[in-house]
């Protein structure tokens, strides 16, 4: 029987949908599972393990030199700060001091390595959102970072350059003079990225506002990096907990109060311009020396924990090793920032719109091998 | 009112936009950085560290460098490389030397972490810049690296 009661005839019902694991705007293998009442969204709830390739029990059965080149495909955007987490952590438990040299190329290389991440995140950005120009600008400047890390590193993504003890082998006599090149370049380039998208109107009104995450929700999500820092949650560990370079460093950590969309996408913006910054200041004044400290063929780790912190182009990337006294560790555990970042996507989005679902997402700055390694 | 002035904001911003690209359309040729790549093959050169394959290099006498130590199956985190060896009499001096038997190389498996390179301590395996790796039977990316009949060069030990 049909019912002649208005309320009963439009009636709406939560439904679900999924959104990935194949999905152009989940930059990966993510599966979003969503709850939808028309347009708003009433829960988001993450789906891992499509491309969980246990590298933590990989680093059980590997070397200490080994363990390095597996993380290169854990974040592959920041694949050279992530090698440095786990040289830094052997050499902290062997007390083995790296020369000044190393420690100086290692950060010029890791800021490199961060402003090519945020530019690709840009450009991602700006597609996600419906700007398809941004990507082809974000990947001109992109190309010029590879080419610097393929004529000094061998590789143009997956590096492995930092081994425990220094670098595999000295920086390319070109370096300098491109890091140089490419700075006055970026330079003129950058304001481009605000002319193209910040400034725009479409995109300013897609991102103000949406997907707030207050300063208290941001430290109890556990998130960090350019997330928590859009929230006003001073979190960056090359000021907190310095390592390398930056204990000598002069800098600034970008911090913006506002919490929503467009707060995040000013941090990285800025850090791009503090990025460049760094860089200048260092590439004049790389010391002499020798790139690495030589190290017995098999490393063995001390009995004991062992714990380090870096900053990566995502936020707070935590290496804990329980070593047992062998070549390999007992235990290893990563702490990755893409996890705990995505954890907070619920609270983001919950009341909103699935069209800002991309916009928010696409903020967080995933990078799926990092969540599920 | 503010209609308008959003109006005559949103119009502004999207001609600054188009501006950039405008400024790129115009002059692309000066700011071309793609490589043209299958028709550029001759004269593409990769950089000198970069990493394509593992190579040994032999010189005109058809010797290599390789002791045979295992320094590079050991480095390598995962199986890539296989060393036969096998301990062969050396007719100079009369003693029992090893020696490889192949160098096996398995190319779909390696990750071009440069740790086999960097362990090596006579040098014997160096990056090739061959880049193209392609093939049509998966097998041919099993590679013997030492060639047929070669030996190794004198004074070389480990």
């Amino acid at each position: 029987m049909i019912t002649t009661k208005i309320e009963d005839r439009f009636k709406t019902e939560e439904y679900f949908i999924n959104m990935g694991p194949q999905h152009p705007a989940t930059h990966g293998v993510l599966r979003l599972i969503l709850t939808i009442d028309g347009e708003i969204i009433k829960n988001v709830e993450p789906d891992l393990g499509y491309i969980h390739r246990s590298i933590e029990k990989m680093c059980e059965r590997d070397s200490y030199q080994q363990i390095v080149h597996l993380t290169d495909r854990m974040d592959y955007l920041s694949a050279h700060i992530n090698n440095e987490a786990v040289c830094l952590v052997v050499e902290n438990a062997l007390e083995l001091e790296v020369p000044e040299r190393v420690k100086v190329i290692r950060t010029i290389l890791a800021e490199l390595t961060r402003i090519s991440s945020h530019a690709l995140w840009w450009g991602v950005m700006g597609m996600d959102v419906g700007a398809l120009t941004t990507f082809m600008y974000a990947f001109r400047d992109r190309e010029l970072i590879n080419d610097i890390f393929e004529e000094t590193c061998g590789a143009r993504l997956t590096m492995n350059y930092n081994i425990p003890g220094g670098l595999m082998f000295d920086i390319h006599p070109n370096f300098v003079k491109r890091v140089k090149d490419f700075i006055a370049e970026f330079k003129t380039k950058l304001p481009e990225y605000d002319t193209l998208l910040t400034n725009n109107v479409i995109f300013q009104k897609r991102t103000k506002g949406v997907g707030f995450l207050s300063r208290e929700d941001a430290i109890s999500f556990g998130t960090s990096g350019p997330v928590a820092r859009g929230s006003g949650y001073s979190c960056d560990v090359r000021k907190h907990h310095p390592y390398s370079a930056y204990t000598k460093m002069d800098f600034k950590e970008v911090l913006r109060t506002a919490g929503d969309t467009l707060a995040r996408y000013e941090v990285r913006i800025q850090e791009m311009w503090e990025s460049v910054a760094m860089i200048e200041s260092l590439i004049d004044n790389i010391p002499e020396g020798d790139y690495k400290v030589a190290t017995k063929a098999v490393i063995k780790l001390p009995k004991g924990e062992f714990y380090q912190k870096v900053e990566t182009a995502r936020g707070e990337l935590g290496v804990f090793v329980i070593s047992k006294g062998d070549k390999s560790p007992y235990r290893l555990k990563f702490r990755s920032p893409g996890f705990s970042n995505l954890s907070a996507l619920n609270k983001m989005i919950v009341g909103g719109k699935i069209g800002d679902l991309v916009a928010v997402s696409s903020t967080l700055d995933l990078v799926v091998p990092d969540i599920d390694r | 009112m503010s209609y308008f002035s959003d109006i005559y904001k949103g119009i502004k911003t999207l001609f600054q936009g188009m501006g950039v690209t405008g400024k790129y359309f115009f002059h692309a040729r000066k700011e071309i950085i793609t490589q043209q790549y299958p028709d550029n093959k001759d004269t593409l050169k990769m950089f000198d560290r970069f990493r394509g394959e593992v190579v040994m290099p032999h010189d005109e006498n058809n010797e290599h460098r390789c002791t045979g130590c295992q320094s590079c199956e050991l480095a390598c985190p995962n199986g890539s490389i296989e060393i036969i060896w096998d301990r062969q009499v050396d007719p100079e001096t009369g003693k029992k030397k090893k020696m490889i038997d192949k160098h096996i190389y398995h190319l779909s498996m390696c990750t071009m972490c440069g740790l086999c390179i960097e362990a090596c301590p006579t040098n014997a395996i160096v990056w090739s810049q061959e880049f193209k790796h392609a093939t049509f039977n998966r097998s041919e990316l099993t590679k013997i690296l030492n060639k047929p009949g070669s030996k190794v060069k004198k004074g070389i030990e480990d």
